[in-house]
């Protein structure tokens, strides 16, 4: 695993091909979908089906998540014994709205995690915000458990919660989108932005990511893999950033070995946050597999 | 053991007794699955007092036939079915697919819920 | 009129020709699975009893209103010489339900002119259908009621058949203009009701997959050939028409764009993508051996730098020179390829014949860079594997193998050093071909061997005449 959560792709639990293709393609985070991609008729099928995938097909190198049906529907609580059991770095819990939802299927999770013998609090969440309610209560939600590794903004339905129309150029979420920000910066965990759905803009869908990472989200979540590649180069630090980043860490390491009290590169003072995003930068590099340096050249 | 997939999901019955006592009866026809590439097809029919017969149409039989059969029959003896028809048409569906198939049709077949603990044991 | 060739019917022409029992016939494939004028031909030959034919065709597609099956079971024909017979009589000779009394024998495209020229091939009686012809003969494919384009593939026929028939649809004032074939060769012309359907012919602008799996390596061979130093101004490639190759010429496309590179010639099978590319300046000229679809057909009349060209100038194995040698990228499909880099185009997991050899084996070997484009897995069928079910194009001549799931470099082929320097420095994922046959089974598990009878039914020659495997019938519940 890369330790990056750039793109998450959500892989329909009905579809076989699909599953198979999906461990292709660059994704770092795989969504395994019981819900809005699953008819009622089909929950049980799609159940044993990504039970078998997770459990024992599992792509390499990647965060697999498994998004159970909603809270308050029939197929939860079945849902969740699969899950837990296939083992997946995470559930995704579709529209929370309340940090009390979060509490009691955390309580089911620990009650199957016992039961299975599986170490009490492996299983991760991630929470969808995808109502005016659960944007509004995303702090509160975000920091209901410390499974909650990321919260992902769900546009089309909040849109609607707003009496909203979704635009390309995304107004109407700047709101969510900055609730659901802060919530997972003050929690320390990812935020996940939310499915720019015209698949056939590329160009739009690179505008509309220039907002994303300008924002500070740590990644997007696609429903087509071709968005993947073009996703995950939009939370890629370029050359020039790493540059910048490398030099500011070198001045700051020749600062601390020479004890000048202020480090300046390019006749800037480098200050705290300067060195914050610099470490984030070079570790997305890192991550991204850019920073190998001459250390492959005999592969 | 010539197939490592096959390795994995038909490996040999793990609680003789567990089975004994879960021995379950089919009420009925079910379907599970599709016809679209990499999937398949699985229908399981009532055979009372006639065992296990398991019928394959697939592209790849001459290739997986025997693993694909030996996955079915890994499900029947995990549920502990003993007469069912199984009529399986496979679209080059992967081991762990053809056990979720089969599976998903026989406790439809049985009108059973599943008991998620038994995944415990393995 | 004075001096006219032309004949009433193609039954006529038949009798003219003086076909009898035991003679070799053939016929292009320009039209792919659009052709109707095989089927009318065949018709005319049972009506008129002649039996023990050999069918040497430039290669055979399913065709929907004739059966190579039924005139092999009735005696028609014997002997089948080609570069493919998918379909039921491939599929049959495989099984054992349809017997020959020789194998048939397949042969690339490269090998057919010199197995003609070398006389282990000769031809008596060539049916060439063309979209339009005077009665004199001269021909052509790229007007008329319905064009096919480049009849590149029967130009070696023109010239060696002892007799030649040309059957059109669109009979035009002497003389016909353009023509690829004159009237020096042609002995009789036929006019029928139509002669194909260009609709038909099969690849095309329209079939731009949106397969994302397939985008995947396509994206990723053009990422490929873009890292090497071959790609600079004035290189050349041939892509061909299966799904992946046509995405792929479309990501060439951007890439050359990109780095401001245009190539001299585009080669082979050519496709509205290639023509594309010439009209955005980003191609010289389009060696056209065969029109993958209308747009294609119809650019060798609209366009000076598309061209006609000769199968054997493409790719003949014993001339003083053909394209092939001075091409630097080939990509290639496959059914499977092995852990020896040797490829299979032939047969397929189920035991039935799943495609021919087209040009493979010849632009394998000429190519600067030849790359195998595949997915890893095809459903439950692994792609990479460890021996090839029938070896087609030799390992050897396999610059690398591109899937999904990583980019394999053959150690053994003369473009390695380079190619490894070129990749290293384009982050690229490589991986070993022993890697990926390890992933592809992990995924699919080990395929049980396929048992044969023994009794061979297909040879597949190379380029040079030789040998590269004999398939026999496999063994049936």
């Amino acid at each position: 695993m890369t330790g990056l959560m750039r793109s998450n792709l959500y892989v329909g639990g009905s579809s076989p091909g699909k599953m198979l293709d999906a461990r292709f393609y660059h994704e770092d985070c795989i969504v395994y979908d019981l819900e809005d991609s699953v008819s009622p008729e089909s929950k049980d099928a799609a159940r044993f089906l990504v039970y078998n995938a997770v459990r024992y097909h599992r792509p390499p190198g990647k965060y697999v998540i498994i998004r159970v049906n909603g809270l308050y529907s029939p197929w939860l609580a079945e849902d969740l014994e699969a899950a837990v059991r296939a083992r997946p770095d995470a559930i995704r819990l579709p529209k929370v709205e309340y940090a009390r939802e979060v509490l009691r299927v955390e309580e089911q999770i620990a009650a199957i995690e016992c039961t299975a013998g599986i170490p009490l609090g492996t299983t991760q969440l991630w929470c969808n915000i995808e109502s005016a309610l659960g944007a509004s209560n995303a702090r509160e939600i975000a920091g209901a458990s410390p499974r909650i590794t990321a919260l992902a903004l769900g546009a089309e339905d909040y849109t609607a919660s707003m009496g909203a129309l979704r635009s390309k150029a995304g107004w109407e979420i700047f709101y969510a989108r900055m609730q659901v920000l802060e919530a997972c910066r003050l929690a320390g965990i990812s935020a996940q932005d939310a499915v720019f759905s015209d698949l056939e803009d590329l160009e739009g869908l690179r505008e509309d990511l220039k907002t994303t990472r300008s924002l500070g989200f740590d990644g997007k979540t696609v429903v087509h893999p071709r968005q993947i590649d073009i996703v995950n180069a939009a939370f890629t630090p370029t050359e020039k950033e790493i540059h910048q980043a490398q030099r500011i860490m070198e001045a700051l390491i020749q600062g601390a070995q020479n004890h000048t009290g202020v480090v300046v590169v390019d006749g800037s003072m480098v200050d705290k946050p300067m060195e914050r995003r610099a470490r984030t930068v070079l570790a997305q590099a890192q991550a991204a597999g850019l920073l190998t340096g001459g250390e492959e050249d005999e592969g | 053991m010539n197939n490592q997939k096959a390795g994995r999901f038909a490996r040999p019955a793990f609680g003789a007794d567990m089975e004994e006592e879960d021995a379950m009866v089919l009420k009925k026809t079910a379907v599970a699955g599709t016809l679209e590439s990499s999937d398949v097809m699985v229908t399981v029919t009532p055979n009372p007092g006639r065992g296990v017969e398991i019928e394959l149409e697939s592209e790849v039989k001459a290739a997986f036939g025997a693993a694909i059969e030996a996955v079915a029959r890994r499900e029947l003896e995990l549920a502990g079915v003993e007469d069912a028809h199984l009529l399986l048409r496979d679209k080059g569906a992967l081991d762990c697919v053809i056990s979720a198939r089969v599976r998903c049709a026989l406790y439809r077949a049985a009108e059973a819920a599943y008991d998620w603990t038994r995944e415990d044991a393995l | 009129m004075r001096d006219s060739k032309l004949l009433g019917s193609i039954r006529e022409a038949i009798e003219a020709a003086g076909l009898k029992d035991g003679d070799t016939i053939s016929f292009h494939h320009s039209f792919r699975e659009g052709d109707l004028a095989v089927g009318q031909v065949m018709e005319a030959i049972r009506s008129l009893g002649i039996k023990g034919l050999r069918f040497a065709p430039s290669a055979v597609v399913n065709l929907a209103n004739f059966s190579l099956a039924d005139c092999v079971r009735d005696g028609t024909i014997n002997r089948v010489e080609a570069s493919g017979i998918r379909g039921e009589l491939g599929d049959g000779l495989l099984d054992g339900s349809i017997v020959l009394p020789q194998p048939a024998i397949l042969r690339p495209h490269g090998a057919r002119p010199r197995a003609m020229e070398a006389r282990e091939l000769t031809v008596d009686v060539a049916f060439i259908v063309a979209s339009a012809a005077d009665e004199r003969g001269n021909c052509t494919g790229q007007i008329g009621a319905n064009p096919c384009g480049s009849l590149g593939y029967s130009f070696v026929d023109a010239r060696l058949a002892k007799k030649v028939v040309i059957i059109t649809d669109t009979l035009v004032p002497y003389p016909c203009c353009p023509a690829s074939i004159g009237q020096r060769y042609v002995d009789y012309v036929v006019e029928v009701e139509q002669i194909g359907d260009p609709a038909k012919i099969g690849a095309g602008a329209a079939r731009l997959t949106k397969n994302p799996r397939d985008l995947a390596i396509a994206q990723q061979v053009a990422d490929v050939i873009a890292a090497c130093s071959l790609f600079r101004e004035g290189f050349s490639f041939q892509t061909g028409a299966g799904a992946i190759s046509i995405a792929c010429t479309k990501f060439l496309s951007q890439r050359m764009a990109e780095q401001r590179v245009t190539a001299s010639f585009a080669l082979g099978g050519i496709t509205a993508a290639i023509i594309d590319m010439y009209d955005a300046g980003q191609i010289r000229t389009v060696e056209c051996s065969q029109s993958f679809d209308a747009v294609a057909a119809g650019a060798i009349l609209s366009r000076p730098g598309v061209v006609e060209i000769d199968n054997a100038d493409y790719a003949g194995a014993c001339g003083k020179g053909i394209f092939l040698d001075r091409l630097n990228f080939g990509v290639l499909g496959a059914l499977e390829v092995d852990v020896s880099f040797n490829v299979n185009i032939l047969t397929g997991a189920s035991g039935r014949m799943m495609g021919g050899l087209g040009g493979g084996p010849d632009v394998a070997v000429g190519a600067d860079v030849s790359i195998v484009a595949l997915p890893i897995v095809r459903g439950r069928i692994p792609s990479v594997v460890e021996r090839v079910e029938a070896r087609c194009t030799p390992g050897d001549t396999v610059a690398c193998v591109v899937t999904q799931a990583g980019v394999a470099l053959n150690p053994r082929h003369r473009s390695y050093p380079m190619l490894r320097e070129d990749l290293a420095k384009s982050g690229i994922r490589l991986a070993s071909i022993e890697e990926l046959c390890a992933l592809a089974y992990s995924i699919t598990g080990r395929p049980q061997p396929m048992t044969y009878t023994g009794r061979p039914v297909v040879k597949v020659e190379y380029r040079d005449g030789t040998i590269l495997d004999v398939l026999q019938s496999h063994t049936v519940e």
